[in-house]
């Protein structure tokens, strides 16, 4: 496979999963707003820096504002990551690697496409618009993901795509447990209080992990909704099961399953491998936020070493 | 609810394809009329507006030149199909053959023994002057000697009900991914007029065009590849269409790299070798080495690999020459000089203003003329005397007379019509051209459907897609 394609399938699959968890963050906070007291910059804020985007939407808007906040993580043209810009750029690396995936999938990305152009020109939204968009990107997401599975062999471009979903998918449940983490346990007077359980609720939501947490753990606990979401080796949007999904792949694109034939290999092996080695109230001990924060930098670090190992023209060429 | 009435349908001072000129229907397009006069304008209405939306879902859009980036459009596709009976189909067929092999081995000659030149049948200066004319290729034969493999010749039916060649196309000749979909759209528009109609096939296109791909490689299993420009590029959407469809790699300049004068792609596990490039990007743009050097669309070193014969490249380079609408001119001659035979579709009549009687009476009469460009396409760099103004007029004299050999010009011919639905969802005359598409391999087939480009403006004659043009499918009867 070229290079450039391996890459652009990549990309496609990192950004079709960041438009479906934006899609699915945004449409928790709604939910949770409309039960709690009216402050729209408590309520608001943190879901701009869970994304990682807060040094922009502060320059662009400043002030938070609801309204504002959805149209800048939905719409905003400025906003490298916004569903709408996910979208587009999923949908531009479709196009250039259309000979890779089937008439389903181009069919679906396409539709995604002219969703949210045709919203985005929108001018005005009532909270029924906007709730339908987000069910829409999700779903259309979803769709998405069982066409790829159904109609796409497990080739190289397979491997290479399911790299991409888990490694963002890793990514953003490790960003939503951080900045929740720490809003929560902050508010520690009302630990235990309905309000506490609303909102523990909506973080499980948020990475629809709700239905199964109440399956495994039944009670709803700080300590195991942290361990659901970091270290379940069955739910498949914990951090951990998305490590070994990917490594799976990454197995395979680099050819050998004993050791390590590539930095990216080695990376995504030992991280996996800390957390497979780890317990929660290690984590805690150490600090829920540093714990996380590193993960996060690790991530970062594997993509760009998959980069190098894959995707660049600089090995082949010697 | 309101059927649609044809009666007032006005075929005045045109040939028009579905109706004579007393207004009776012709033959091959009986059985259509009455299904459309069933119809209610509603259901008619209805059928085109999910046209559109199926070609948005394909996404067979494309990008305008010079317009902004990231605007889309689709080629309009009208549901009203053109229709071709067998008898005027054999005709066009036997006319391209007989003028892609002259062609071919016209191509041939001026880069090796110039015979033609030689033999003064073409002046040699109107051969070395063409910018598509490539010195670098000169003593080179291609594999099996062909050197368009791949022709989407431009034809037109006049007043008299004649076919004319307007352009032959002969270096990326583009929108057989069109004459594709849109035969799959319409076989959705109207299944059971396929069912009565026996309409000749066209999917078969990409079959013929891997095995004719294949066929130039002395490789078993060969790698064939498409060479694009990019996403950016007008075409495409064709272009991935193609790969896909073949089950080709698509790849762009940058995923291709020449070492030891072999041409290779990079892949995740390393280099592997190509063998055919069926290369969409023009000549001037393949080898920054050699041509523009400037191009970032190419691969250095290309041009050497393809005169080593490591690689082919089709259609090859060079061929461009013919498509010079100066050139064009003496393709009667052409004909007659390889195969002794007259031309059975006829040019339009040409006059080639580097000649000093052509360029007065060009001059003279401007404003009965269309006036051409040589190097231009796509409907650029033209001047329709009848529609131009004055100022216009004298504009192009002023160039014409600069640069003489730069310009030719031709009777304006009245395109023949096909009715067609308006934006007022009226059914009008629209005038249509006819690209039909051809593969040389071991011998020259002609694919039997065509892409029908009209122009949607009332009385417009410019069918190009970058200038307001559509598409309809193209039917060809087997009776």
């Amino acid at each position: 496979m070229l290079g450039r394609v391996a890459n652009t399938i990549y990309w496609m699959n990192r950004y079709l999963e960041r438009a479906e968890n934006y899609a699915r963050f945004m449409d928790v906070n709604f939910n949770l707003s409309l039960e709690l007291s009216p402050n729209e910059e408590q309520q608001w804020k943190p879901l701009v820096v869970i994304t990682g985007d807060w040094p922009l939407y502060d320059s662009l808007h400043g002030k938070v504002e609801k309204t504002k906040v959805i149209h800048f993580m939905a719409f905003e043209a400025e906003n490298p990551n916004s569903i709408y810009n996910c979208i587009v750029n999923a949908r531009e690396n479709a196009r250039a690697i259309r000979t890779e995936i089937t008439k389903e999938v181009w069919e679906q990305i396409n539709a995604l496409y002219y969703l949210v152009k045709e919203t985005s020109k929108q001018k005005r939204f009532n909270n029924g618009d906007v709730r339908h968009f987000f069910n829409d990107i999700k779903n259309g997401c979803q769709l998405l993901y069982g066409m790829y599975d159904a109609t796409i062999s497990r080739n190289e471009g397979w491997d290479f795509a399911k790299l991409g979903q888990f490694l963002e998918r890793a990514d953003k449940t490790s960003r939503v447990l951080d900045v929740k983490y720490h809003l929560l346990l902050g508010s520690a007077k009302q630990v235990g209080s309905s309000l506490d359980l609303i909102q523990w609720t909506a973080l499980l939501k948020s990475v629809s992990a709700y239905d199964m947490y109440r399956k495994k753990y039944g009670k709803l606990s700080s300590s195991c909704i942290a361990e659901f979401l970091i270290l379940d080796t069955d739910f498949p949007r914990s951090i951990l099961s998305c490590l070994i999904s990917a490594e799976k792949s990454i197995v395979r694109l680099s050819g050998s399953s004993f050791g390590y034939s590539n930095t990216a290999q080695k990376q995504l092996g030992a991280l996996k491998a800390q957390l497979e080695y780890t317990d929660i109230h290690d984590i805690i001990e150490k600090g829920m936020h540093e714990y996380l924060d590193d993960i996060q930098g690790k991530l970062n670090a594997i993509s760009s070493s998959i980069y190098d190992a894959f995707f660049s023209i600089e090995p082949h060429i010697s | 609810m309101p059927k649609l009435d044809l009666s007032a349908y006005d075929t005045k001072g045109f040939h028009d394809e579905m109706f004579d000129e007393n207004n009776v229907v012709r033959p091959n397009y009986q059985l259509f009329l009455e299904r459309l006069e069933k119809m209610s304008i509603r259901k008619l209405k209805n059928l085109q507006h999910a046209t559109d939306r199926s070609q948005l879902s394909l996404g067979m859009t494309f990008n305008v030149y010079n317009d902004n980036q990231g605007v889309e459009r689709i080629l309009h596709l009208d549901i009203i199909p053109r229709i071709i009976n067998n008898k005027e189909w054999t005709h066009l067929e036997k006319g391209l053959q007989q003028r892609i092999r002259a062609l071919n081995l016209f191509i041939q000659d001026i880069y090796n023994d110039q015979k033609v030149l030689k033999d003064k049948i073409i002046p040699k200066e109107m051969i070395f002057s063409s910018v598509s004319y490539l010195k670098e290729l000169e003593g080179f034969k291609p594999p099996k000697d062909v050197w368009c493999h791949i022709t989407g010749s431009d034809l037109i039916k006049g007043g008299d009900g004649q076919y004319y060649v307007l352009e032959d196309n002969l270096r990326c000749p583009s929108g057989v991914s069109y004459m594709l979909e849109n035969r799959e759209i319409l076989k959705r528009t109207f299944p059971e007029l396929f069912e009565k109609l026996d309409v000749r096939p066209v999917n078969n296109y990409t079959h013929i065009l891997r095995d004719t791909l294949e066929s130039l490689s002395e490789v078993d299993n060969p790698t064939v590849v498409v060479l694009t420009p990019g996403t950016y590029n007008s075409a495409y959407f064709e272009h991935s269409y193609l790969a896909q469809q073949m089950g080709a790699e698509l790849v762009e300049g940058r995923d291709l790299i020449v070492k030891n004068d072999i041409v290779y792609m990079i892949t995740t596990n390393g280099l592997q070798r190509v063998d055919v490039i069926y290369r969409r990007v023009d000549d001037d743009f393949i080898d920054p080495e050699v041509f523009n050097k400037q191009s970032l669309l190419g691969t250095p070193g290309l041009f050497r690999a393809y005169l080593k014969g490591n690689v082919v490249l089709v259609n090859a380079p060079g061929t461009g020459v013919v498509d010079d609408k100066a050139v064009y001119a003496y393709i009667p001659r052409i004909i007659k000089y390889y195969l002794g035979e007259d031309m059975i579709l006829p040019n339009v009549k040409t006059y080639i203003c580097a000649e000093e009687s052509d360029c007065k009476y060009v001059i003279e009469n401007i404003a009965k003329l269309v006036v051409k460009q040589t190097d231009a396409s796509g409907g650029y760099g033209m001047l329709i005397g009848p529609k131009s103004t004055k100022k216009e007029q004298e504009e192009f004299i002023a160039k014409i007379k600069q640069k003489p050999r730069n310009y030719i010009a031709q009777p304006m011919i009245n395109l023949s019509r096909v009715p067609t639905i308006t934006e007022e969802n009226t059914i009008e005359g629209r005038h249509v051209d006819l690209r039909p598409y051809a593969l040389f391999g071991d011998d020259i087939k002609i694919i039997p459907g065509a892409l029908t480009r009209v122009a949607l403006k009332k009385g417009s004659i410019v069918v190009n897609s970058s200038q307001g043009g559509g598409s309809k499918d193209t039917w060809v009867l087997n009776r």
